[in-house]
């Protein structure tokens, strides 16, 4: 293998999606140096990218309501300070984005800064990056963090794609944002994310939150990723039989569409989508009507069959635990952001696409990159410190090394946490079967798994699938009772006793516990 | 998936080969684009969007491989539809941005799934009453 390229700075941040670049934009402006590494190429890869957020843009005069509205639809695991916090700093950092991108004006002329497409976002996040002065490596997944003998954190290591060449970055703080994970399903824009960041924050002490909570899913045209909801939120709903399903649109479609799905092939029409969308579509989202333009599907004209993608923590909602007001992690020194944190203060249960999770992004992105910022700024790189490595399953085996079957295990995790029966209608004891599957993958990946170059990032990639869907597994087994999106079909209904956020963490063994309820309870009194 | 470079068109630029997300293209030894790692294409659509010579051509579908020749892209008339679409490089002048109205267009499905369960209402009430 070529010669290890190793790098000092200040400021690490790991990911160049929505977060990562509001992160490098946020740490740069405090004066470090910063680099940022994503396994793809910043601009161009994460779930942004492909999309195009709505964020959450309420004006002064109308935060309380939204933040009340907001908190009683989180059913108690929501926060308001934190809600809060991310509607004022939304508000004043998208109008300095104006300089990279082109914001509209509406039909009056006014400027809209709400929702931002895609591609056009990632490129100006990206430009906004380098001219606040981020350093930015392309194609350079990290696989592992670095931590000092304290605990704190002391960098990462990785590997470049080109070349196959491996990195090692040592930094004074690092902020992990690659992304939430869609469990190797086919979401639009997911492909790289593969919950790396979970696995590799966990194996540095960090804990996770509300990862029972990853049951979102999304209609696209079947055979394609094309998962931009927005035409659905007009369809109708037909079976094989072309007989109409009665499935009102709105916010709890999804189980309905899964039902249908579960019984046959599901069909659409969008002939009620008025004439007015239609004809301004292509210049709204592009890709939502490039697979039909292609394969030759009139989409308001015929039906056609769709199928539901699973979103796992990306449009779910959990994460690695924020700690504090600056988006720390348990570990000193390292931070997360966007995705790969718990949304649950913003979202509380139920999804916060549409408006929170970009919003979430923005900010948590910022007040990582600047607390990382200052924190470094005052410890500097303790380059010459001595590091230690945290990366243990795919790369230190704890027996001898053998092949595993490392796309057999991307596979079982499709199964487990995208199949709509498995993970959309829960029950106990199939949540406890696909345990203990993955617990089995897991030891057989941590116990003999050990690659080099693009086949251990695909091995690495595997692992963070695996435990990811351990801690979804596990948390939602524990939380007997359903809870916005999280839904048992064995314990329908809110349990008041389990008002409160669950943590879980652990690779070798994964555990789980309830947070002290927040303000007590007057039924839990009771039955105590 | 991506399917075909039209190598008459490729500059040798390496814009699509830097933006890929999943490194799935490479410059050749020809100078020009090439499809390195097929099966790690994502279906993003994103190389299209940053190819300024309209040479690359992704087919919609995910799970497999289409077979899409050079000859079939450049007949479909879609070479370069997404870029255009976007209105990016010379489609800046007549293509402009409208996603700002995804907002209101959520509103007025909104609006259109209420009124549609306030007709299902009054007719069933029609029909209980008769
Ligand atoms: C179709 C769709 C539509 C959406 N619409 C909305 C909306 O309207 N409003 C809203 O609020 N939210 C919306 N969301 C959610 C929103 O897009 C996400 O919350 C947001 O993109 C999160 O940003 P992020 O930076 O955390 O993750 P991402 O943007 O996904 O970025 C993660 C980055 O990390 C990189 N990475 C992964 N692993 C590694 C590694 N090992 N090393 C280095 N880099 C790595 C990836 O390559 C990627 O670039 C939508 C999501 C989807 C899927
Ligand atoms: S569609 Fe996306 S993943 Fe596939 S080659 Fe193009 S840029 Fe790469
Ligand atoms: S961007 Fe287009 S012109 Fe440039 S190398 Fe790629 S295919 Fe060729």
């Amino acid at each position: 293998m070529s010669e290890v390229l190793t790098l000092a700075t200040e400021v690490l941040v790991i990911g160049g999606g929505l977060a990562g670049a509001w992160a490098a934009v946020a740490a740069a402006r405090e004066g470090a140096d910063v680099v940022l590494v994503d396994k793809g190429h910043c601009g161009t890869s994460g779930v942004t990218a492909t999309a195009g957020p709505g964020h959450w843009w309420v004006p002064p005069d109308r935060r309380e309501t939204a933040v009340a509205d907001r908190l009683q639809r989180s059913l108690g695991l929501g926060d308001p300070d934190w809600m809060g916090r991310i509607l004022d700093l939304t508000w004043t950092s998208l109008p300095g984005l104006a300089d990279h991108y082109a914001f509209s004006t509406d039909d009056r002329g006014e400027i809209q800064h709400r929702a931002l497409r895609g591609p056009e976002y990632m490129r100006a996040m990206r430009a906004y990056a380098v001219a606040a002065g981020a350093r930015i490596l392309d194609h350079h997944p990290a696989l592992q963090l670095l931590r000092h003998g304290d605990g704190s954190i002391a960098g990462a290591s990785g590997i470049a794609l080109r070349g196959e060449r491996p990195w090692t970055i040592r930094a004074g703080a690092v902020v992990l944002a690659a992304g939430g994970t869609a469990f190797a399903s086919r979401l639009l824009g997911s492909a790289t994310n593969t919950g790396d960041g979970l696995l590799m924050g966990a194996e540095a002490g960090a804990d996770l939150s509300g990862m029972e909570f990853t049951n979102y899913y999304t209609p696209a045209l079947a055979g394609t990723n094309m998962a931009r909801s927005m035409a659905y939120s007009f369809a109708r709903w037909f079976d094989a039989d072309d007989r109409e399903l009665d499935i009102p649109n709105g916010p709890d479609v999804t189980p309905h569409l899964a039902r249908a799905l579960l019984k046959g092939p599901l069909f659409c029409r969008l002939d009620r989508v008025p004439d007015d969308i239609r004809a301004v579509m292509p210049q709204v989202q592009p890709n939502f009507v490039l697979p039909f333009a292609r394969l030759g599907i009139d989409a308001y004209g015929e039906r056609f069959e769709v199928v539901l993608h699973a979103e796992g923590t990306v449009r779910g909602i959990g994460g690695l635990r924020v700690d504090d007001q600056d988006c720390q992690t348990a570990v000193p020194g390292l931070y997360v952001a966007g995705d790969n944190a718990s949304r649950e203060l913003v979202t509380g249960a139920i999804s916060g696409g549409g408006a929170v999770n970009s919003s979430w992004a923005l900010s948590s992105g910022q007040w990582a990159g600047a607390a990382a910022a200052r924190r470094a700024r005052s410890t500097g790189a303790r380059a010459t410190d001595l590091a230690i490595t945290t990366g243990r399953a795919g790369l230190i085996p704890r027996r001898d090394v053998r092949p595993v079957d490392t796309a057999g295990a991307v596979q079982a995790v499709r199964e487990e946490l995208n199949a709509y029966d498995k993970n959309i209608f829960r029950q106990g004891e199939a949540l406890e079967a696909s345990l203990a599957r993955l617990d089995g993958i897991w030891k057989e990946l941590a116990d003999h798994g050990r690659a080099e170059g693009r086949a251990g990032l695909r091995l690495r990639e595997a692992a963070a699938l695996v435990a990811a869907g351990r801690w979804s597994k596990a948390a939602a087994l524990a939380r007997r009772e359903s809870r916005g999106m999280h839904r048992r079909e064995d314990a329908p209904g809110l349990d008041p006793r389990l008002s409160c956020r669950q943590r879980a963490q652990g690779l070798d063994r994964v555990f789980t516990r309830f947070e002290p309820a927040p303000a007590p309870d007057p039924l839990r009194a009771e039955v105590a | 998936m991506i399917e075909v470079v039209i190598e008459d068109r490729c500059s040798g630029c390496g814009d699509c080969v830097e933006a890929c997300p999943s490194d799935v293209l490479a410059l050749g030894e020809g100078g020009k684009a090439v499809i390195a790692a097929q099966a790690d294409c994502q279906t993003c659509l994103l190389c299209e969007l940053y190819c300024p010579a309209d040479a690359l051509f992704v087919w919609p579908e995910t799970e497999r491989v289409a077979g899409v020749t050079a000859q079939q892209a450049l007949a479909s008339g879609q070479l370069g539809a997404f870029r255009r679409d976007h209105g990016w490089g010379e489609h800046a002048a007549n293509r402009t941005n409208q996603h700002w109205r995804m907002g209101a267009i959520f509103e007025r499905a909104r609006l259109q799934a209420i009124e549609l369960a306030a007709a299902k209402a009054a007719r069933t009430e029609e029909g209980s009453s008769t």
